[in-house]
């Protein structure tokens, strides 16, 4: 029973780090162009062809898989058939920070739709 | 007499650079070390965690980096070259219509006097900690049609997300790279662009799947929008 509570306190302390580097990572690479509430309207929008996406809109984001999110971060726009304006960070970011983003993603989109139906 | 006047003044002529060279580290120590990193240790391992800590380009691959003539006169005229301050998302603001810079967070560079400037530079210049990272012979500077390297930069690499390659045209999170060839070393900005972050592990720029031709490409489009058109 003792050794159930600590595997389950360890996974919830995981679960928070990997949500604080989600949320670290998303700050320095992504809010330039997705915004710092992660709407799309991000500094460089204004100046770009083709609009951020806007990673708060649950029916956006519902469009897409945790695999297709994962491949458009590691391997740019081009990978799914989008614009090159959207950069591949592979170079930049291992495959465990591009999870951890992805799961952030996820926190923006549906934190609100999540907790509704809790 | 002579021939000791003759000695003492050709000792005094070899040891001015090297005392010009002490008073800009002095200077460095002194004013810039606070926000530039001059070290490759200073710069840090935790690249992500510093970036966002980070308030100015470091210093310590410099002599790499900048071009001496430039860098002297910037010091005492600073302009600013990233719209968006090194750091950007230290300086954006969340608005209705979208986030804007803060233009009040962003700080002043200060400016030295020419001699300052002149002993600052050519402390900066010793440094090239990233000396293994530039090889002179991998850029061979060309020329590219104005238009041709325009629709490169902007449309099919897409650089114009975060770089203004005109005033004003471009987004603002990365630096300026109209100025790019003014500023920069060509070995440099084609290693840079080619690996950012083998120079800065932090580095926000992404790195791209481009072979060494394309590389240049791009390397040649700052260097015609760079130079002086005649």
């Amino acid at each position: 029973m003792s050794n159930r509570i600590i595997i389950l306190f360890l996974l919830a302390v995981a679960g928070t780090c990997a949500a604080d580097e989600g949320s670290l990572l998303y700050r320095v690479y992504c809010t330039q162009c997705h915004g710092i509430e992660g709407d799309g309207n991000g500094i460089n929008a204004p100046h770009m062809a083709v609009q951020p996406r806007d990673h708060t809109d649950p029916s956006e984001m519902a469009t897409r898989t945790d695999e297709d999110l994962f491949k458009v971060i590691k391997h740019g726009g081009k990978a799914i058939n989008k614009s090159v304006l959207m950069p591949a960070w592979g170079g930049n970011l291992s495959d465990e920070q591009i999870h951890a983003l992805v799961a952030h993603l996820r926190d923006l989109c549906c934190q609100d739709a999540a907790q509704a139906a809790r | 007499m002579r021939r000791a006047t003759h000695l003492l003044i050709g000792l005094l002529g070899l040891c001015l650079p090297w005392t010009a060279a002490a008073d800009g580290a002095a200077v460095a120590e002194g004013q810039c070390a606070a926000c530039h990193a001059l070290t490759a240790t200073e710069q840090g391992e935790a690249a992500t965690l510093v970036r966002a800590e980070r308030q100015a380009p470091p210093l310590h691959y410099a002599g790499d980096k900048y071009r001496a003539e430039w860098l002297e006169a910037w010091l005492q005229a600073p302009a600013r070259i990233r719209p968006a301050g090194y750091f950007p998302p230290a300086h954006a603001q969340h608005h209705a219509d979208g986030d804007r810079v803060d233009p009040a967070s962003l700080p002043e560079h200060p400016a030295l006097a020419s001699g300052e400037a002149r002993a600052v530079t050519g402390f900066l210049m010793t440094l090239r900690a990233a000396d293994g990272l530039v090889d002179p012979e991998a850029y061979e500077p060309g020329s590219v049609a104005l238009r041709m390297g325009m629709l490169d930069f902007r449309k099919f690499k897409g650089c114009n997300a975060c770089h203004q390659d005109a005033p004003d045209e471009g987004g603002v999170s990365g630096p300026e790279v109209y100025t790019a060839w003014q500023r920069l070393q060509p070995a440099f900005i084609f290693s840079y662009v080619k690996n950012p972050t083998a120079w800065d592990p932090g580095s926000m720029m992404p790195v791209p799947d481009m072979n060494d031709a394309a590389v240049a490409k791009l390397v040649n489009y700052l260097k015609v929008i760079g130079e002086p058109q005649p």
